[in-house]
């Protein structure tokens, strides 16, 4: 999947026409997916911060964690395919 | 009730004030001729980034997640707040496949996943199931909203002894809601949104900043919860994890995030945004709501530290833990901001249930009524019979809470998690491929509603002495492993769902049965604002010209 869209050798539409959103940077987008599913990163209850024990705090930075990588991707993409429509 | 006048005083005016916006919204973004679905079931699918973060925000953070969830940490501890997972995942996949829906439908006028289903594999019995199962899912969803506001008149002494008594608030509220949801459609809840949404950010950041100062600091607040937890002999509680719910905890997260972008509500809400940049910028946007989810959830512990005790439930000798929060601020705050509080919850359950019943009203028009009941139904005739079933819909709901325990909504709810879960390989797998038959989505349809269903029917409660329908933790055990650990029920049902959805498949391949004709092209999930529509929603691949 990370070859940026290769038109499929096959009897479909010109590829010319073909759009597509594939690029490398949406593999980023995993990371907010898996990472605050594997639990022995994150329960614990030391160290805290400000009180919060680490299971929360740490939750907590995933939602950031999630916003870099959606703003990274849109950006990255958004120029992507603003070219590919001039193509 | 005498001493909770300020507080209902307060309630009564913003409700009023919310339900006057909601009559004036059908004037907000008037189009020259509102009488058709795209207009009153989408508000003319022109949202832009604003009005759908207000309204998506507002859609999938309904009251009863406000409520349930702050419950579920005061009952079981950190378990309850796999809530932040599942809304930190949901918009990294939201940001890939919704993105696909909202494209093929804005070039095929879809209004439902359903409709998508129809054309992608040619199935008007696979659409069926689809829209039926968003049905049943979204119809216990509204009742709960109903739960939400109760669990705040409770607090505030309105609720009588009988019957009627305990339920006329509740009626009247939903009348109100009905009737401008009839007249103005999605645009009630987008306007109605902004009020609400301001008001639960308010008082959830002062909650945040004003609680841990009465009750010790956040580090006092978490050492009360972990002394309760420590004193109680249940195994599974306490303010991290333990050995054996880390299974349930992630497949819970997975699964309820699936499981939300499949919910017809949630896809009403990004099918009515503009175009695909609006929906991408505002999956960075979002979060922001799960960030609040989160210091929400916390109020559970707040509430164990401040020593609140539930009120009783409508099963005699259970507590009814979603009073807690109501009963936090009740206790903690001085009476008028207790009033803006309950009224940011109150006003919370409005959005969602609108967003809940014009999907649901949606389903039924497109793909039940124009579908079997009359083919040829004008854009004006759908409109009506959309409005119309949405007044159904939530008479219906406040039927259930009226005359049935509220316990059964949540279970409900619990199932109806589980069963939307069921249509994720048509929906979410046939956003990306159309390798699996339409015979075989019917078959794993079916197989994981059946297992779902029996798997929810084995697991008891204690807590509030059920034996079935308890929770949607299934023991492993059960399933012959030697093991204490649980996983969500939903996660394995639509595991098996594929399953046997890819051994069908294979089945009807090896026997040439006929799998339809796709109605879609590989361009159509690549659309984007200004391209052009489609008039038919089904045609031939070969009649579509490439689009530029």
């Amino acid at each position: 999947m990370a070859e940026p869209a290769e038109p499929v050798p096959s009897a479909q539409a010109a590829p010319a026409a073909t759009r597509s959103d594939r690029s490398p940077w949406n593999w980023l987008l995993l990371i907010p997916i898996v990472v605050p599913l594997v639990t022995p990163f994150y329960n614990f209850v030391s160290p805290r911060v400000l009180g919060f024990p680490a299971f929360y705090w740490i939750q907590f930075l995933f939602i950031l964690l999630g916003v870099v990588t959606t703003t990274i991707v849109y950006q990255m993409t958004k120029k992507r395919s603003v070219v590919s429509r001039h193509e | 009730m005498s001493e909770h006048i300020t507080e209902i005083v307060i309630f009564t005016i913003l409700f009023l004030v919310v339900s006057g916006m909601g009559f004036v919204a059908a004037r907000w973004r008037a189009p020259k001729d509102m009488a058709h679905l795209d207009e009153w079931g989408l508000g003319g699918r022109s949202f832009g980034g604003w009005i759908t973060w207000f309204l998506v925000g507002g859609d999938l953070y309904t009251a009863y997640t406000f409520v349930a969830v702050p419950a579920l940490v005061f009952g079981a501890g950190a378990a309850g707040f796999f809530a932040v997972p599942y809304t930190v995942i949901i918009y990294p996949m939201f940001f890939l496949i919704l993105i696909r829906l909202w494209s093929v439908s804005h070039r095929h006028g879809f209004v439902t996943p359903a409709d998508f289903v129809r054309t992608r594999f040619d199935s008007p019995t696979l659409a069926l199931l689809v829209a039926i199962t968003g049905i049943v899912a979204t119809m216990p969803y509204i009742a709960l909203q109903l739960v939400g506001i109760e669990a705040v008149l409770k607090t505030m002494g309105v609720t009588g002894e009988s019957a009627i008594a305990r339920h006329t608030p509740i009626i009247i509220a939903f009348a109100i809601l009905a009737a401008y949801t009839y007249q103005s459609g999605l645009r009630a809840p987008a306007l109605i949104a902004f009020v609400k949404d301001t008001l639960i950010y308010i008082v959830i950041l002062v909650a945040v900043i004003y609680l841990p100062l009465k009750l010790g600091g956040w580090g006092g607040i978490f050492d009360a919860a972990d002394k309760k937890f420590a004193g109680t002999p249940v195994p599974t509680d306490g303010i991290i994890l333990n050995a054996n719910n880390q299974l349930q905890y992630i497949t819970l997260a997975l699964g309820s995030a699936l499981a939300l972008f499949l919910y017809p509500h949630s896809i009403t809400g990004v099918l009515a945004s503009r175009n695909r940049n609006v929906i991408k910028r505002n999956m960075s946007a979002l979060p922001a709501y799960s960030f609040l989810l989160g210091l929400l959830a916390l109020l559970g512990y707040a509430a164990i530290a401040s020593g609140v005790k539930p009120l009783a439930g409508a099963t005699p000798g259970t507590p009814d833990n979603n009073t807690i929060v109501p009963l936090l601020f009740d206790i903690q705050f001085p009476a008028w901001f207790a009033g803006v509080a309950f009224a940011a919850i109150g006003i919370g359950a409005l959005v969602p249930a609108a967003i809940m019943s014009i999907a649901a009203a949606n389903l039924f028009t497109r793909n039940i009524y124009k579908e079997y009941l009359k083919r040829d139904a004008t854009n004006a005739q759908q409109a009506t019979v959309s409005k119309i079933a949405s007044l159904v819909v939530k008479f219906g709901a406040v039927l259930f809470i009226v005359f049935l325990n509220p316990q059964y909504a949540i279970d409900l709810q619990l199932i109806g998690g589980i069963i939307i879960l069921q249509t994720a390989p048509s929906v979410a797998l046939g956003l990306y491929t159309r390798w699996l038959h339409r015979g075989g989505l019917i078959a794993g349809w079916v197989a994981g509603m059946a297992i779902g269903m029996w798997m929810l029917y084995q697991i008891p409660n204690p807590a509030t002495k059920r034996a079935h329908f308890g929770s949607s933790a299934f023991p492993l055990s059960d399933f012959g492993f030697d093991t204490k650990k649980t996983i969500y029920v939903g996660f394995v049902a639509v595991l098996v769902n594929l399953v046997v959805a890819i051994i069908v498949t294979l089945i009807l391949r090896a026997a040439k049965t006929p799998a339809g004709v796709d109605g879609t092209t590989n361009d159509d999930y690549f659309a984007d604002e200004g391209d052009p529509r489609l008039e038919q929603a089904r045609t031939t691949p070969d009649t579509i010209g490439s689009a530029t």
